[in-house]
């Protein structure tokens, strides 16, 4: 009875889906001045043989299309010998500017070439506890991202 | 290394004036200008961090973290059976949110100390537990890793 019912609503939930608008994070359309400056900056400071910006914003509790909360994937050889305390300052350097204003949260993960390819996986990140919600410096971040 | 020399220029400008009195007493010592840049937030913090073995600061308590990030930290620790630590809501006090930022040039929260000194976050001790670096450097502040033992009941 349960699989009748469920192929009943499948057809509906379909149509649902078609009709939903693209959330504000899977829109080519919207602009990114954020993630577009990390992704330049990284590219430029690290020459990374692979990078992955990925704006994690909306697993957290800010308005729809904010960019506050950021994970990184950077691979670069000049992380060759560098411990992961080094390798994170490096990153947080390049993006000095960006984290005082307007990144809340930076999820950094920095890897060589020869890590990579032994384990080219992405951890993810943990997930939100709603502590944005009550932060009242996140509206100043907020606003220094829009402008 | 130059956000460090940048900080520590800052810091020497807005001192400067005693700098300069010190000068024309001839009381030019590098120490006295390392004790003009130090604020009392500052020698606070350095207090609060070498005061214990473990310390984190975080948003919200070990017992109700307030941030998915900070959970995580708490989360490790509470793994390999380390409960015993300091830990400091940032969320509490805006002075210590910022101070601590300054402190270790680390941009986010939340944030972990070993003898005072600077581990890193979350990321970091993530991938320092999945590596097994945790359990060595739990070792040399004198703490057994409860996951040691998980293991050896395994076994």
């Amino acid at each position: 009875m349960l699989s009748s019912a469920l192929r009943c609503l499948r057809p509906i939930s379909s149509t649902l889906v078609l009709s939903r608008p693209l959330a504000h994070h899977m829109d080519p359309s919207v602009p990114r001045p954020v993630e577009t400056t990390i992704r330049t900056k990284l590219s430029k400071a690290l020459n990374p043989e692979h990078l992955e910006v990925i704006n994690e914003s909306h697993m957290h509790a800010v308005p729809p299309g904010s960019e506050s909360h950021f994970k990184v994937l950077v691979v670069s050889p000049q992380f060759e010998g560098l411990s992961l305390l080094q390798r994170h300052r490096l990153v947080n350097e390049t993006l000095k500017e960006e984290l005082s204003t307007c990144i809340h949260a930076l999820s950094i993960q920095a890897k060589t070439p020869q890590q990579w390819s032994s384990n080219p996986s992405l951890a993810k990140s943990p997930p939100c506890m709603g502590g944005s919600r009550h932060d009242h410096t996140m509206a100043e971040k907020l606003k220094a991202g829009r402008d | 290394m130059n956000s460090v020399f940048r900080s520590t220029a800052r810091c020497l400008r807005s001192a400067t004036w005693q700098y300069k009195t010190a000068h024309k007493n001839g009381e030019l010592s590098v120490g006295r200008a390392r004790l003009m840049c130090s604020s009392a937030g500052q020698k606070n913090l350095e207090e609060m961090v070498k005061k214990d073995k473990v310390v984190v600061f975080m948003k919200g308590t070990p017992a109700q973290p307030m941030c998915g990030f900070s959970n995580a930290v708490v989360q490790i620790l509470r793994m390999h059976g380390v409960d015993n630590y300091a830990s400091y809501n940032v969320l509490d006090d805006q002075d210590v949110r910022q101070g601590i930022k300054t402190f270790s040039n680390w941009p986010t929260i939340p944030q972990v100390f070993f003898n005072g000194e600077f581990v890193g976050g979350c990321d970091i001790l993530l991938q320092m537990h999945q590596s097994g670096d945790l359990v060595e450097e739990l070792q040399k502040l004198g703490i057994r890793s409860a996951l040691l033992d998980q293991e050896k009941e395994s076994k």
